[in-house]
């Protein structure tokens, strides 16, 4: 009996060794922060500290925007629900730092996609959830109503450690104009600087300066310029060297897009599985192997689309029911007039 | 010498931990940066910068290198620490003296002070005085003139400038004086200690100190002039000041909030350095005829110093250190400018970061370096 015994030990023993070492090797396959996600059972995702329409948290501590909602769409698709997200409010100066040093999975934080954050400091980029350009805002009373009219010795607030401040030199010194850059590490106290009467200009993302607006003692006092002095593509980030990982934000993001592109909402998505259209059932797992090279299952899309919604109810939700960008310009689809292009899921 | 393991070897074992702790550290980051396709390097520090500075004292703009916006953002941080331990020390002997004062109001008007001032954080400070104050100042427009020439705005305060001529003999009549004021005041200590006649040094001082710039101005042709700050509209409602000096809001904002809070600590010095001279020294000199301004002066402080020298050096390296809370108003300091703004453009964040903690710990080397040899200078030398 205890010779049978010993022999069947050696058999568990050596099935757990295979056992192990297939799961082992799945999940490698995975990716070591899909595996971390999912046993911590969250997404950690950093955003800004408070941008009416990106990323901005209610008293209650709830946050919401379309930079959030690339956030909880991962979340939906790696943990089945989009309410599984850990938000850490980072200043500009901070972001880069939180992602590669690996506090942080996702930033999703109105972040600039430029050659040199793609290229240097151990960052990929994985798609653009906003397209903006960076403009001036100023009192009404002063009566500019053009930066043509700008002239030598005008004081810019901004904030430190962005895009803005190399573009805000360029335009300047394009023109000639000598001007005071008041540089401020949160946005909070730019405005507040602003405001109050420290700068003649406030100069940002035209998408952050609608935002911000809302935040003034009075909105109406103050304009948004009409010229937009560069290019200012806003996209969700990942750590360079998780080639999975990285994929699966891309084409989470490019669910939300590609849905709105067929006309899958949140509230028709269940209904959509039995459509005609094979664009359609891939979208929403009906079709296809969708999910097996992220190692996720096959309806990781259509959590997305049925939590989070597609990016035009994104939009409409965040940024223009809240007045913020009523219009939708560029981040219009390409369909439509915009240039919102993804490519295909299939 | 005989050693034996038993007295070295905790030593030694403590020795080779942190060499493995750094070890380990620095490998750690060097595998992680690997992975991440970080590079690390020091070259950024020559390329060009591309972005502008508010305020700087050397002559800086984008097209300068990192090196040098790392050189305007160092110079501010000395320059506001520099004016604050000034203001500080002044302020802070004044009340730390105040404290004593057998005037019941002055006394407790002191006392207030300090518990106030050194009882709230010192961020919460500066965003008052910068926030609070700065929504109190009146726009550039609005500004009433102090004495006609100076203009304290929103945009910050705008003073004359001098403009010189022959400035160089200027200079070199106010060094001709104070290299005599040496001299007389050496010759007059050596003839008191030895012949015991008094020589009015400071009347001979103020005077020499007044009479020899004045002669430059009458025959050496120094001229000066002022350079008033004029009102300009860029637009309908928005104005500066040009011509002159302007000090932007951000350094009076920061100088002030430092040198109001350490100055409550220099004050609790003083006072105990002060207190801490025996009551019986001060009868002492009282009895042999001193007037207690002389007993102040020459009994009291110099034992008193001893005493207040050490724990002022520590508010010194608070202050300097505390400067770097800048970055919170926009005050283009070391940590704004260089582990600010140029971290965030170059992403070299260990490089940056220990550069940047370098340097601190240089500035709190040098100026605790120079108040021990100050306080050695007026230690009590054993005959």
């Amino acid at each position: 009996m205890f010779k049978y015994l010993k022999q069947l030990t050696s058999l568990v023993a050596m099935v757990a060794v295979l056992f192990t070492f297939t799961t082992e090797s799945m999940a490698a396959k995975k990716s070591k922060t899909l595996k971390n996600t999912q046993k911590k059972g969250f997404v950690r995702c950093g955003v800004s500290q408070g941008l009416p329409g990106f990323s901005n948290a209610d008293a209650a501590g709830n946050w919401t925007g379309v930079d959030v909602d690339v956030c909880r769409a991962v979340a939906a698709a790696v943990l089945g629900d989009a309410n599984k997200v850990k938000f850490t409010p980072l200043s500009a100066k901070e972001r880069f730092t939180a992602l590669t040093s690996g506090e942080i999975d996702i930033l999703s934080r109105n972040t600039t996609w430029t050659l040199s954050r793609d290229a240097d400091i151990g960052l990929t980029f994985v798609g653009v959830n906003f397209y903006d350009g960076q403009g001036f805002m100023v009192r009404k009373s002063s009566g500019i109503t053009s930066t043509s009219q700008f002239k030598n010795g005008i004081s810019a607030c901004t904030n430190i450690g962005t895009t803005t401040e190399l573009n805000m030199r360029d335009f300047f010194n394009s023109r000639g104009i000598s001007y005071e850059p008041v540089a401020f590490e949160k946005a909070d106290e730019v405005v507040a600087a602003y405001d109050a009467g420290r700068c003649d200009t406030y100069t940002t993302d035209k998408s952050g300066l609608a935002a911000q607006r809302t935040k003034m003692k009075n909105p109406d006092e103050h304009i948004v310029l009409p010229e937009t002095i560069s290019k200012e593509p806003l996209g969700p980030v990942v750590r360079q060297g998780d080639a999975v990982w990285e994929d699966i934000v891309r084409w989470s993001l490019n669910t939300m897009i590609e849905a709105e592109e067929y006309g899958i909402t949140s509230a028709n998505a269940d209904s959509m599985k039995t459509s005609e259209n094979p664009q359609i059932k891939r979208l929403v797992g009906a079709e296809g192997e969708m999910g097996a090279a992220f190692g996720l299952d096959n309806e990781w899309n259509l959590r997305i689309i049925k939590q989070v919604g597609n990016y035009g109810e994104s939009y409409k939700r965040n940024i223009a029911d809240t007045g913020i960008l009523p219009d939708r310009g560029p981040n219009q689809l390409w369909t439509k007039g915009g240039i919102l292009y993804v490519p295909p899921s299939r | 010498m005989n050693f034996k393991l038993k007295d070295i070897g905790p030593q030694l074992m403590t020795v080779i931990a942190v060499v493995l702790v750094f070890g380990f550290f620095t490998y750690n980051a060097q595998v992680n940066m690997e992975n991440r396709g970080i590079d690390f390097g020091y070259g950024f520090l020559s390329q060009e910068s591309s972005f502008d500075v508010q305020f700087s004292l050397i002559e800086y703009d984008g097209s300068h290198s990192y090196f040098r916006a790392y050189l305007v953002g160092l110079l501010n941080t000395i320059l506001v620490s520099v004016i604050g331990i000034i203001l500080a020390t002044i302020l802070g002997v004044i009340v730390g003296i105040a404290r004593l004062s057998p005037n019941y109001l002055i006394n407790k008007f002191a006392a207030f002070y300090v518990e106030f001032f050194r009882n709230i954080p010192l961020l919460l400070q500066i965003f008052f005085w910068y926030f609070a104050a700065l929504r109190a100042l009146p726009l550039p427009q609005d500004a009433e003139a102090m004495f006609g020439i100076s203009y304290l705005t929103i945009k910050g305060l705008y003073v004359p400038a001098f403009i010189w001529q022959n400035f160089n003999i200027f200079f070199y009549s106010i060094v001709a004086a104070i290299i005599a004021i040496i001299v007389i005041r050496t010759r007059a200590k050596k003839l008191q200690e030895n012949e015991g006649k008094q020589t009015p040094v400071l009347l001979i001082s103020i005077g020499l100190i007044l009479i020899l710039p004045l002669l430059s101005f009458l025959i050496g042709g120094v001229r000066l002039s002022f350079e008033i700050p004029v009102l300009k509209q860029l637009a309908t409602t928005s104005f500066i000041y040009e011509g002159g000096v302007s000090l932007p809001p951000e350094l009076i904002a920061l100088a002030l909030s430092l040198s109001l809070y350490t100055a409550t600590f220099i004050a609790e010095c003083v006072r105990a350095g002060i207190q801490g001279v025996g009551k019986g020294q001060k009868e002492a000199a009282a009895s042999i005829g001193l007037t207690p301004n002389q007993v102040l002066k020459l009994v009291v402080m110099p034992q008193a110093l001893r005493i207040i020298i050490p724990p002022t050096t520590n508010q010194y390296l608070n202050l300097t250190k505390n400067s770097s809370l800048a970055a919170a108003i926009a005050y283009p300091d070391l940590v704004l400018v260089f582990a600010g703004t140029a971290l965030m453009q170059t992403g070299k964040a260990i490089e940056i970061v220990s550069i940047t903690m370098f340097t601190y710990l240089s500035l709190s080397i040098s100026i605790s370096l120079f108040m021990n040899w100050y306080n050695n200078k007026i230690a009590i030398t054993e005959k």
